[in-house]
Parts: C-alpha cells; structure tokens; sequence
C-alpha cells in the first residue's frame, strides 16, 4: 500500500500545507495547469473543490488527474448532493485507477445556491455515510451493498469540520462522528474568528480528537473590504468578525493586509495544540500562496521518496 | 393532511380552453382544510373562470360540485351525472383525487386545478409546514419526534451540515434548521449521547426510490 504525499507529511509531525484549486467553468486544461504549477512546491496536496457552490465546473477528478501529471499531488473533493452511492462509488474506483489517493468527503451546497438551482439535490449518503462507505471500500474491500471489491484500494479520507457552524455545543461531538466514521484527516471552513476557533479546539481536545486526526485549519487570504463583507452576509457557515473588516478597511493596501492577516493567523495556528496544519483556499488568488507560505515560515515543503 | 395550492386562473383557463362545458370538481378532505380545493373554492373557480371566458368572448358553461373525498372511488359515484354532461372535469383534489377521477371515469378527461405541495399541518393561520416525505421507514423515535427527511434539506441522518447557522437553514432564513431543531431537543431531554451513534446509510427502497408503492394487507383484504 502506498500512502499519499499528505499521509506522509501529517504521519512524520511536520507543520502540513494544502492548497486548493477552483476547477474553470470550461474544459481548459491549461487553466488547471497553470494554477498548479504556481502551487507546486508550496503545498503538501490541492484540494480540487466538487462544483463548489453548486457551480457547475470541470470535475474534480479529471482535473486531479491534470494535476498529478504535473507532480502535484490532488486531494479531490467529493460531494453527496450530486451523486448516489452508485455514481459515488465508481467515481472512487475511477479516482484510484488515475493515480488520485486523497479523497475529501462533503455534504455539499445545496443546489439553490448554484447555477442549476432546479436540480434534483440526490443526497442519498450523508458526509458522515460517504467517510464510512469508503472505510468500507479500503478497510473490508467492500462496496456499501456488500458487494466484494476485486482488488484492495488504497485511500487516504478526509473529512471537513465547520466550526463556525451551529450549533456551536454540537460542532466537537459531530467531529467525533466524523472520526469515529472512519476520517483520516480533517480540513476545516476558513477561520477569521479565532476566539470561537480556539474555544472549539478546547472542546476537540477535551474529546481527545486530536490526537486520532488530524487537523488542518482553513485559511483565505481576503483580497478586499467586498470580499470580507460578502463573505461576512453571503456564505453558509462562515463568521467574518467585523474587526478584521475594521482592519481591512484602514489599510493603504487591502490585497497586503490581507496577506498579514493570513500569515498572523497561521503562525498563531502553528502553537495552537492539536492543530496540524493549514488549508489555504486562495481560489482565484493562487499566485499568493508561495508568499504567505513562505512567510509563514513553513517553505520548503518537506520532501519524501 | 395533503396540503395543495390551487394553479393560477391563467394555467387552468389555458388547460380548458378547448373546451365549452367543464365540471369544476372540489374536496371534501385534506384540501377544504387548507382552504385550497373545498367547496367554496370549487365555487370560486367556476365564477372566475366563467367571469374570464365571458370577457374572452368564448362563453364557458361550468358547474362545481364537492365530493366528500375524492381519493376513494366510492364517493365519486355522487358527481357522475355532472362529470358525464362536462366536456371536461377539473379537479381541485391533491393529485391521488384527479387520479382516482381519472381511473374511475375513464372515457371523460380530469385535469388537474391544484398543485399537491407537500404532507404537513398548519402552523398558524395561513402557514403550512412540511413535515413528512413518506418515505416508508419512520426514523422520529431516533430523531425526538423531528423529521431530518422531511425537515432537513439535504435530509441528511447525521446531521447538521456546516450550513445551519442561527439555527436556520443555509437554503432560507425562513427555513428551520431540523438538525438545530433535534440538538436542541436531545440536551433539553438530556439525551445528546444518543446523536453519537453514527447512522448508517439510509435504505431507500421504502420510499419512492424504490419504485411505485403498493400495499397489501391479508387481513382487511376480501
């Protein structure tokens, strides 16, 4: 069995970096590739988001494979609102076939939210359901309906945690879940209230969830005082304190607050126990990622054979 | 109850359009109770499409009757007079009543004069809530008595997802949060422990998924 670039960075203790990608509302390769290289280097695996928002885009898996050709290492993201367990299932076996080892584990927006709003949202498997399929898939090569699988498959599952989401007392016990399911590793929703991140690291602690995973904490580097505030009235889940709008708004350079804002938080992240690496979602900002990561401190990315 | 919405006047004025004489057809159950397809509506529907078709020259006979339930074909038997003289009947039942028209007078046409929403109850005056799919295996004594099917968007069973915030829905503010609903619900009865368990994917195939549903039970069978 031979485990993924991500496994091994987060299994020796190093400080873990991943990336993420938006894949184009087209069949461009070059886009994908163009925003891979710029993070080659710089990233342990890219996240390759699932028609993020219910935006229909290229799929997450062919543009995993466009990125593996390039030496950067895919961690796709699959969602449950688009899917059956059927379609499900075969895209993973498709996935590993293509050289794909991290796989990420999503509910998914619902479709209200996208550009295909009268779509039937499917939903058949949960996220909870989807971590503990594939467990099943690897651990006891075995599909859901208990078919037998021909052959082992090896993958490395990730799961997300939100806990920006309410309510708040839950969001450490539905980790738990999430664990006890089956997750590898977990990526957080992008962090600007740290209190409210740290209180629910408390908890996760308390639960002694960090020592069975992984944890990897969710940035995204603001870019302006709109995108702070959109996000801030706009996106499911997510709390964009207005003190870092405040600071946005009294800089020179919004695009290099932004930036700081970002490396404070993960080096703040990096003492933080429990917390075992960040998860930069710079979609559509890719060429800003070598910069915060090196300012983090955390360039170069250690390298395994 | 079966809660429904009666069509736009335009809708069903374009669906009879071709006709001169039509039966306007209403309920005596679940849609006179949500004000939707009962007598007075029946009423109301063959005036104004009668108003309508008068000031689009192309006079319209129409007549509306109730029956006590159209879901049965037993009861049906009191329209037959009036389905037979109608060109055409439009029915203001949920969809199960324009099918049972449908199929207990087959040589005469039924249209369909409501949109059947959903199962739900009223939650005060004028609010109708959803609060059941039908979907054949009741998971409410796990969930206190809160439906994640029918009340979750997602209708996921290891709820919530990381889009509930304040308690509502990522799809709609005006929407509640089933999972907020039944964590709320477990720590005031002190049983949070039981959200622990993961539950296992749903089996689907007592539901619609699993194709058409048909009951048969022996012992009330003749």
């Amino acid at each position: 069995m031979t485990k993924s670039n991500l496994q091994k960075v987060l299994e020796s203790g190093i400080f873990a970096v991943t990336g993420e990608l938006g894949p184009p509302k087209s069949a461009e390769r070059e886009k994908v590739e163009h925003h891979a290289k710029i993070l080659k280097g710089y990233v342990d695996a890219v996240n390759l988001t699932d028609n993020q928002t219910a935006i229909v885009r290229a799929s997450s898996i062919a543009c995993g494979k466009i990125i593996l050709d390039l030496g950067v290492e895919p961690n796709i993201q699959i969602t449950c609102r688009d899917r059956n367990r059927i379609g499900i299932q075969s895209d993973v076996l498709g996935a590993v076939a293509l050289g794909i080892k991290n796989i990420l584990c999503i509910q998914g927006d619902h479709a209200s939210f996208g550009n295909e709003p009268q779509a039937k949202n499917v939903n058949d498997l949960d996220s909870i359901n989807l971590i503990s399929t594939l467990k099943k898939m690897r651990d006891e090569q075995e599909l859901l309906g208990g078919d037998k699988l021909e052959a082992p498959i090896d993958i490395f599952i990730g799961a997300v945690a939100n806990p920006f989401a309410d309510p708040f007392e839950y969001r450490a016990y539905r980790l738990a879940k999430k664990v006890a399911a089956g997750a590898d590793f977990i990526q957080t929703q992008a962090i600007y209230d740290m209190e409210r991140f740290e209180r629910w690291m408390e908890k996760v602690r308390e639960l002694g969830l960090h020592k069975k995973v992984p944890i990897l904490a969710g940035i995204i580097p603001l870019k302006s005082v709109g995108a702070a505030r959109y996000m801030q009235k706009n996106v499911a889940g997510m709390i964009v304190p207005d003190h870092i709008i405040d600071r946005l708004k009294a800089a020179e350079d919004k695009k290099a607050e932004g930036v700081n804002i970002a490396v404070e938080m993960i080096k703040h992240l990096q003492t933080i126990e429990g917390v075992a690496g960040v998860h930069i979602m710079a979609v559509a900002w890719e060429e800003i990622v070598p910069e915060i990561v090196k300012r983090a401190g955390l360039y170069p990315r250690p390298k395994f054979d | 109850m079966i809660v429904g919405e009666r069509k736009p006047l335009a809708e069903i004025l374009k669906a009879i359009e071709p006709y001169k004489k039509v039966l306007i057809l209403g309920c005596g159950e679940c849609v006179t109770v949500c004000m939707a397809g009962g007598d007075k509506e029946a009423r109301e529907t063959a005036l104004a499409l009668s108003i309508a078709r008068r000031k689009a020259g192309n006079p319209l006979e129409v007549k509306s009757h109730t029956v006590e339930r159209q879901c049965e074909f037993e009861y049906l038997e009191s329209a037959r007079q009036m389905v037979e003289e109608a060109d055409v009947v439009v029915s203001l039942a949920c969809g199960v009543g324009v099918q049972t028209m449908n199929m207990h007078y087959e040589d005469k046409q039924t249209l369909p004069g409501l949109n059947t929403t959903f199962m739900g109850m009223p939650v005060e005056s004028g609010v109708w809530m959803e609060n059941c799919l039908g979907c054949g295996s009741c998971v409410l004594e796990e969930t206190m008595g809160i439906c994640p099917i029918a009340r979750c968007s997602k209708s996921m069973l290891n709820g919530p997802c990381g889009g509930s915030q304040d308690g509502k829905c990522e799809v709609s503010k005006d929407i509640d949060c089933a999972w907020h609903l039944i964590v709320e619900r477990m720590m005031k009865f002190n049983k949070l422990e039981q959200l622990q368990e993961v539950k296992p994917p749903k089996d689907w195939t007592p539901s619609h998924h699993g194709g058409p549903r048909k009951m048969i039970r022996e012992d009330v069978k003749l």
